[in-house]
This record gives C-alpha cells, structure tokens and sequence, in this order.
C-alpha cells in the first residue's frame, strides 16, 4: 500500500531522485503505470534510467545500461541536486518528528549510541535541495516519535519559517506515506497532521502508532485500494526482478 | 609510470599500518580482494575512508584492521545493518573505532578537492542537521562576493586508494566504465595508488565514455580477475546478491565471523 500511495503521488514528467527499496518501488511503478515521462535520478550516477525490473540496489547495472547518462557521484550532488534540477526526492527515516526531522544516524546519545543506524548518505541535501520530499517510513510508536535523536536530515525544523530562516531552497518534506496512511505537513504551523487512511485502518490504529498528541484533517480521506492495473504492474515489477 | 605487481606485493609495498587508506567503488567495482589481502597481511591502526562503506569494510572492521572510519553511509545494501560496523561502534570490539561523519555530498566534493589540490570544497550542504556539531571537518564559510553562508569541508587525501577497473595496458593505463562513482577522484587525491584489474591487455580498446587513468597517475596495477566479487565490474561480471544477503547471517555474532576471517587469513592471495 505504501508503494501504491507513493507513486500515485508522482506524476508527469517530475525529476524524481530515488533510493532503493520502496522509493525505487513507487518510482517504477509510477513508470509503469501512469507517469512514463518520469525521470528517475539514482545517486550511483545515472540520470534518466528506465528499468524494466526493479533494481537489486541503487548500483545495480540495468540502472546504468538503460540510463540518458552515465554521470559521476559528484556530478550527482554538484550538478543535478545543489542547483534544484531535481523536483521530488524520496527519504526513508528510521525516526521521523512532527515537523518532519529525519533521523538515520543514531538512536540515543550520539557517542554512546543504543544502536548505530547507517547514516545520512545523500538524505541533508536531498532533503535541503529538492523542490519537495516525500517520506515513507513504517509507523509506530519507535518511528514516529516528538523529537528525533539526530537531525541527519532537516524537515521544517521547530515549525514553518525554520527553513527559510536557514536559506534552505526547497519546500521540505510535504508528503508522509507510512503503512497506516498520509500526513502532510499543516500549512500555518508545518506539523505534519493526518489527512488520509489507508483501506482498512481505523484513526485509533495511527494514535497508536504515533508517538505524539496527532492533528487530524477536518476532511480526513480514505487511500483507495489498489487497482487491478496498479497491482499487475507491481506484480509483474517484482517478477521480473526474481 | 605504475608497476604491474601481484596483490600480494602491491599491498605489501603501498598500505603500511597506521595509513589512511581508501577502497572506493559505489556499488560496481568495488575492491574487495585487495581488503582481504588487508586482512590477511594483518594491517593495523588504519585509518579508513569510504563514501559507503559496505561488506568490505564490515570484514576490515571486525578483523581488527581500523581504528577510524571516514564516510557518509554504512550499511549492507538492501539487506540491512553491518554488523561488525555496529559492533564496534556500539561495543568497542574488537576495538573501539573512532568515527568521522559526513554526508554523500560532503565526502564526494573532499575527494574532489584533494584531486583538485585545494585544501577545501565548498557546498550547500549540512545545514540545519546535526552532523555539523559531531564532526569537526565541517564549518561555515562566508562567500567573498555575496556574503552567504556556505558549509567548508576539508579535502581528503588518502596515503594510498585503491579501486577496481576492468582493465589495464601492460604499460599500466586504466581503463573503467558504468558507474564510475568517486574512483576517479579518490584515486587523483591520493598520495599512492592501487588499481586491481579484471585483465591486464596488449592494447586498450576504446570504450564510450571510459575514463582512462593514465600509467604515470597510478602507482601499482595488479591483475585480479573477480577482484571486486560479490560487487561486480560491468563487461566482466554481475552482482552477487545472494552473496550480500548471506553475509547477514554471517556477520551477526562474533564467532561465526570469526570462522570466515579465519579462512580468508589462511586463503593464499
């Protein structure tokens, strides 16, 4: 459902820079659905690859044979993401606050860390430097928590303004797809508020699975269920890649 | 000109203990053999720098090899942790490692300046995170002209980098394609280099869009075919995911590492 969610939220011709996993899910799927201009931008260095099967990982090779170009990893941040030629960038989190902070660095106290997470990789500038960020994160009371331990990648910080104040470019995170359903961010006040729920799940199912006191939409809407199309795609997706 | 050696050699000559040393390739070409030949040579206090520091990494760690890592992302790709990584970090063993944090961005333009001969790069990069206050080589810069705030890092530049490309001249030039990640400028930062080759030819045919590093940039060529197994060189050989997925299970409990780091040690080069 989260793979759905996200690439109904992708459209047209966006230049879209992928992580693997689930982004790399929506982004193709989207491709194979709805959006077939869609530009996918891998930060191994390819710009514009079209996969006919999902990609291993973000270094697989079908990335780079059925890319526009083959460019270098400082060509990828320098060139492509630092000016804002990408339009949508897609985090993974493994804590995500309520005004969108991302975490993938530490749970705990940094030098003495409860568990040592991966890291940033290219998260702060994506999350700094493209025109909008979509997050899909697992919900619970772990992921979804008041404050993040590390601010690896800025969201809107304490609250709308923050992000102008620091002179970052883009709009942050402006949409959340977790398993449960859809937050975006509250336009007076930038904490990310409920707007939707996916089939089958009930607003107490997300409280639970929110580690603060959750806003919820006025018009809160449903997620439709998948489609027969959009499930022959992903299924077909996830074939060929076997 | 570089020399055309063995593994075994060309490690033994380039990476003394104590060194600063990069093994790059952003998932193609990655070097693993030439860590393992690290490993087996026993190398210690080394100082290792990697953008995204994976198995091979995870291996020079738990056997013992690092006492600092520089890099931006660590993890096993699409599988999950590194656990020898996360051992050391979290528990100190087999040593404690020290760590030097930094974005994608931040690494890939420190290689950039160290090839460049600039003592710094200059980025919009780290603002409003947190990575700024654990880690001293990142600093605001103000810009001459316009007056804004832009974030400094220092460049990189290995005692020696070694990376994988699939072939060389018998003179020594290299010649690498596909995802060319930072190899490039890690290995024009560094002060030595090791470049581990899937074959050592008469002639280097012309490839679209290769880089060739010519022999008088490159200290040492040592021909190891499936040198960057289970990443993979692009011409040459494919992924072995099974093999990334495996190491999980592998790398989980000190013991269980401990019998692969024993057979790696006992494998000749």
């Amino acid at each position: 459902m989260m793979a759905v969610a996200a690439a109904r939220a992708l459209s047209g011709r966006q230049r879209v820079f992928v992580g693997i996993g689930l982004p790399s899910t929506a982004a193709n799927l989207a491709r194979r659905t709805h959006a077939p201009e869609l530009v996918l931008v891998y930060e191994s260095g390819t710009l514009g690859s079209k996969p006919d099967r999902l990609p291993a990982s973000i270094g697989d090779g079908i990335l780079a044979e059925t890319a526009d170009a083959v460019i270098s990893v400082p060509e990828v941040f320098n060139y492509w993401l630092q000016p804002g030629r990408i339009d949508i960038g897609f985090l993974g989190a493994a804590q995500l606050d309520r005004f969108g902070n991302i975490n993938t660095t530490v749970v705990g106290d940094y030098a003495r860390p409860r568990v040592r997470l991966p890291g940033a990789g290219g998260a702060p500038e994506i999350a700094a430097s493209c025109g909008e960020v979509y997050v899909v994160v697992r919900q619970s009371r772990r992921s979804f928590v008041e404050r993040v331990d590390f601010v690896t990648s800025f969201g809107h910080g304490g609250g709308r303004g923050d992000r102008e104040r620091l002179g970052l470019r883009g709009a942050g995170p402006t949409l959340v797809i977790t398993d449960l359903g859809v937050f975006r961010p509250d336009a007076e006040t930038a904490e990310l508020v409920l707007t939707d729920l996916h089939d089958g799940v009930s607003l107490d199912d997300v409280r639970a699975a929110t580690g603060w006191d959750l806003k919820v939409a006025p018009d809160l809407g449903r997620t439709p269920p998948p489609t027969a199309e959009e499930l022959a795609a992903l299924r077909s997706l996830k074939e060929a890649s076997t | 000109m570089a020399e055309i050696a063995t593994l075994a050699d060309a490690v033994g000559e380039l990476v003394a203990d104590g060194d600063v040393v990069a093994l790059e390739g952003f998932t193609h070409l990655i070097p693993v053999a030439a860590g393992h030949e690290i490993i087996r040579q026993g190398r210690r206090d080394l100082t290792l720098v990697r953008m995204t520091p994976d198995i091979v990494y995870d291996q020079l760690i738990g056997a013992g090899c690092a006492r600092k890592l520089v890099f931006s992302w660590g993890g096993n790709p699409g599988v999950g942790s590194l656990h020898r990584f996360r051992d050391a970090v979290e528990n100190g063993w087999p040593r404690a490692l020290e760590i030097e944090e930094h974005s994608h961005a931040g690494m890939a333009n420190r290689y950039v300046a160290g090839a460049s001969g600039l003592p710094f790069a200059v980025l919009r990069g780290y603002v409003g995170t947190d990575l700024a206050s654990v880690t001293a080589s990142i600093k605001p810069i103000t810009c001459p002209f316009t007056g804004e705030v832009l974030t400094a890092v220092p460049a990189l530049n290995p005692d020696v980098t070694i990376v994988h490309a699939q072939r060389a001249d018998r003179r020594g030039n290299v010649q690498l394609w596909g995802l060319l990640g930072v190899q490039k400028e890690a290995v024009l930062a560094a002060r030595r280099s090791l470049v581990t080759v899937e074959e050592v030819v008469d002639e280097l045919t012309p490839v679209p869009g290769a880089v060739v590093l010519p022999s008088w940039a490159v200290t040492a060529v040592a021909e190891v075919p499936g040198g960057a197994h289970p990443s993979y060189a692009q011409g040459y050989s494919e992924r072995d995911n099974a093999y990334y997925a495996a190491w999980d299970a592998i790398s989980r409990d000190r013991d269980g590492f401990g019998a692969w780091v024993e057979r790696i040690r006992e494998a000749a080069a």
